[in-house]
């Protein structure tokens, strides 16, 4: 197809996009600052590691959302369905006598998978308002499930009891939160680690294709369908494991954890980050959840009506978070 | 009679659709030869885009056969049929928006070498594949743009790089929807001449209204109206032909 | 078996009582997405605004039953313009994200704004000394408030109906709604066509959420807690479609009511797992545009 074309130095500078392109994958050095960031945070706040250790396991949260809706372009109002899940798994086994952490936290991982992958399959096959009012009702369906077995579950009161044993019963979870700590940050490592690898992939670059143009992914062959309902399955997976992370770290699960709450908040710390990078979520959240801490505690109400503003705002004058107004600073 | 139809990259027979009272296509027999360059023309309304869509699959035919290549399609989902050699261009530009041109080709070639669904290997490590696609973009002389973000770039370039992703599936049938359709006036002859340098082995087929690009393009006409196919042949026995006049005279003059 | 009857009977009343509030405060948001395609998940702000009106009117100002109503109305009515025409307006036709996000803020901030004017707790409704009390049909007493609702609101969905089929308005929503590009075409000035449905059906919303505050109690959580309801309503009915949502707001109202008399460890459980049968066997709801 190449005809007498671009002189030779035109064509070596062009096939540098060959390469540029082919390269995408590598780690960049900036990638490591969260994680020096998270270490350096262990050794300097030794009071607030409960805090951090919340913030690592929603950052988890975070990062499974931004898989379906900053990549696939699911637009879902119940992901806390799977957070949720993967919590009262992780709790119900604690408090009934099986409180080994690894083991509670694959099977929290694979409980919420397997929900995920169950309504999946019927959610997907829909778009727009309807796949959006589908997953608020899976989530409501839950929640009100939550609260009527509530032998189960404790109710409205929340679940009670929960004891977690020591990891490989060396590392006990103590009142400062040094285990909690570590254990999520491992844990969320792991977890940021494969989904990199899967947005790097080929089947994760298919995702975006589906993200913006669904229409022309059929028109290439593409099983839309099978891709979305993969990845869909694997967030539940990741935010289950983030709902089991929080459920052992403060030995607490309740109904809020299933909630349109939950799921509204998680977008918009993901929002505030940018949707779609990946790295949003370990900007948005810590912000979010720190300011939170910091607000909340003065006057409930009115930090409900600042988040709602800054959602607001968020739209009117920032989309694409943080991240975009970076980029459209630096042009 | 086995040597004719292996001969034919697509084909229907007898080709149905009727949405209630409306009759889109009625008893269409189409055939489009290995290696053709074939238009289909017809007024307003007389079912061009519906037959597109049912070729492809994105509408089911109430009766009739489809066939790609000698074999039968018309049960076959739209993915499938694309597997099988039948490529599209849609006439209002459908390309992922704020992925880059050189990632548009790429996510096609990688459906056709069924690599899209890894989820193990960086998309990096397929070398050849964005190799392939960045010829692709050389080729229609895009290679400039590659790593640009299709919605950025001007809207003829934009129509040249569907054609590009169309081509990255390697397609044995080419259906072209209005390749120049909203292409500013010096912008046409860039899609034209891409048109023309087409692969021989590609059957093409070009859906449009811009006469002077179909008879430009085309070795064969078929002429559809009001679902049916009124008429086929050479552009100059299409030029002539009294009946065509009549449907687009008739046309220009209920205007 | 009269009690099957007698049970049967008052299910049925209160089912169809609920089913009015459902409509009234759903048909609203069904004709607005239809229209515009616009994700509106704070359409519920406006009931619970209506039900703030009417109830802090009747209690702190005495104002009669009926003047309270209309100004619910018209206090929604207008609210809703300045929000459509100042947030929501520049969103239309852009991601479902935007809209999502918007929204969804509006809701967080109306519940802070509702818990800051009027505190945590539920709203009484105290119906009018000439709606208390029970009235007798044949045999039985029913609730005089709730013959009423339904009453009222079959009256409001009988002017709804007719208006929308006779006269020029409604002929231009019903265009609108079914092929926006056309409407357009034709001349139909589809901006402010928008926003005065969008007004209507804000008002009747807030009507809705004033006549049925002692169904749906009007609380600062109001627009979250319900806001699975009147999505389910649009969903199930059809969007866009005007008699759907009044089939699905009967099927859910009597449903509900039903399983919450009949088996009430079960509760709502047995509406959200309906409308997913529903919504599997027809993704577009009962009435919906293919």
């Amino acid at each position: 197809m190449a005809t007498a074309g671009p002189v030779r130095a035109d064509l070596r500078a062009e096939s540098g996009a060959v390469a540029v392109f082919a390269r995408r994958h590598r780690v960049h050095p900036l990638e490591a600052l969260p994680w020096a960031a998270a270490i350096a945070a262990f050794a300097l706040f030794p009071s607030y590691l409960p805090l951090g250790a919340q913030i690592l396991a929603t950052i988890l949260f975070a990062l499974s959302a931004d898989l379906v809706l900053g990549y696939a372009g699911i637009v879902t109002l119940g992901h806390a369905a799977f957070f949720g899940v993967g919590a009262y798994t992780a709790g119900i086994l604690a408090a009934h006598g099986w409180g080994e952490p690894i083991s509670g936290l694959i099977a929290a991982a694979l409980a919420a998978a397997l929900l995920g992958l169950i309504s999946g399959l019927v959610v997907l096959r829909t778009t727009g308002l309807t796949l959006l009012m589908q997953t608020l009702v899976v989530a409501t369906l839950l929640h009100e499930a939550a609260n009527k077995a509530s032998a189960l579950t404790g109710g409205d009161d929340g679940l009670q009891g929960m004891v977690v044993w020591p990891i490989f019963g060396l590392f006990r979870f103590d009142l400062f939160g040094r285990t909690a700590y570590v254990y999520c940050l491992v844990v969320l490592f792991l977890g940021w680690w494969t989904a990199r690898q899967i947005v790097q992939s080929p089947f994760g670059r298919s995702l975006t294709g589906i993200r913006e143009n669904v229409l022309r992914m059929h028109a290439i062959g593409a099983p839309v369908m099978r891709r979305r309902l993969v990845i869909y399955t694997f967030a539940a997976g990741l935010a289950g494991t983030a709902g089991a992370l929080i459920a052992q770290t403060t030995q607490f699960v309740g109904l809020g954890f299933l909630g349109l709450e939950r799921s509204g908040t998680i977008l918009i710390m993901l929002i505030i980050g940018g949707v779609g990078r990946l790295y949003g979520a370990f900007i948005g959240v810590p912000l979010y959840m720190i300011a939170q801490d910091r607000f909340s505690a003065i006057e409930p109400v009115y930090w409900y009506f600042e988040i709602g503003l800054l959602m607001v705002l968020t739209v009117v004058f920032a989309r694409g978070g943080l991240f975009a107004l970076i980029d459209r600073l630096r042009r | 009679m086995n040597e004719a139809t292996t001969a034919l990259a697509l084909e229907t027979r007898l080709l149905c659709k009727s949405f209630g009272a409306l009759t889109v296509a009625d008893r269409i027999d189409f055939r489009l030869q290995r290696g053709a360059r074939h238009a289909l023309i017809g007024p307003n309304g007389a079912g061009k885009t519906s037959f597109v869509n049912l070729v492809t699959g994105a509408l089911r035919p109430d009766s009739g056969e489809i066939l790609i290549d000698g074999s039968v399609v018309t049960e076959l989902a739209q993915s499938v049929r694309v597997k099988r050699g039948l490529a599209r261009t849609f006439q209002v530009t459908a390309l992922f928006r704020r992925l880059s041109a050189l990632e548009n080709v790429t996510l096609a070639i990688a459906e056709r070498e069924g690599v899209a669904g890894d989820l193990a290997r960086p998309a990096g490590r397929y070398r050849w594949i964005i190799e392939e696609a960045f010829a692709l973009l050389e080729g229609l002389e895009l290679a400039a743009d590659a790593l640009r973000p299709v919605n950025m770039l001007a809207y003829g370039r934009q129509r040249l790089i569907e054609i590009a992703v169309a081509l990255g599936l390697g397609p044995k049938v080419l259906l072209l929807d209005e390749p120049a359709a909203g292409v500013p006036s010096r912008e046409t002859e860039l899609v034209a001449s891409v048109v023309e340098r087409l692969p021989s082995d590609i059957a093409v087929l070009i859906i449009d209204h811009d006469m002077g690009l179909v008879f430009r393009l085309a070795r064969r006409i078929t002429v559809m109206v009001e679902g049916r196919i009124l008429v086929e042949g050479p552009p100059e026995a299409i030029a002539a032909d009294p009946e065509v006049r009549r449907v687009y005279l008739g046309e220009h003059e209920r205007r | 078996m009269a009690d099957t009857l007698s049970a049967a009977i008052s299910i049925g009343f209160h089912g169809l009582a609920f089913a009015m509030v459902l409509y009234l405060i759903s048909v609203g948001l069904s004709v607005t997405m239809g229209m515009m395609g616009f994700v509106n998940l704070a359409h519920g702000v406006f009931a619970m605004l209506g039900g703030y009106v009417v109830t802090s009117l009747m209690s702190r100002h005495g104002v009669p039953f009926a003047a309270a109503l209309a100004g619910a109305a018209l206090v929604t009515a207008l609210g809703s313009i300045v929000v459509e025409r100042l947030l929501y307006r520049p969103l239309y036709g852009g991601d479902d994200l935007d809209q999502v996000l918007l929204t969804m803020g509006l809701v967080f901030m109306s519940v802070a704004t509702a818990t800051y004017l009027w505190g945590p707790i539920p709203q009484p409704m105290r119906p009018p000394r000439w709606l208390s009390g029970e009235i007798a049909i044949g045999p039985r007493g029913f609730p005089a408030y709730r013959s009423f609702l339904i009453l009222s609101g079959a009256a409001l969905v009988t002017v709804l109906w007719l208006g929308l089929e006779r006269t020029p308005l409604g002929v231009r929503i019903r265009a609108a709604v079914d092929n926006l590009r056309m409407a357009q075409s034709v001349g139909i000035n589809t901006s402010r066509l928008f926003t005065l449905t969008f007004a209507l059906g804000s008002g009747l919303a807030g009507l809705g959420g004033g006549l049925g505050a002692d169904l749906l109690a009007i609380n600062p959580n109001y627009a979250l807690d319900n806001l699975v309801y009147f999505l389910i309503v649009v969903a199930v009915g059809g969007l866009g479609s005007i008699r759907g949502p009044f089939v699905a707001a009967l099927l859910i109202g009597v449903a509900d009511t039903g399983f919450k008399y009949l088996l009430p460890e079960l509760g709502a459980f047995v509406i959200y797992a309906l409308t997913m049968a529903i919504l599997l066997w027809r993704p577009r709801g009962l009435f919906g545009r293919t």
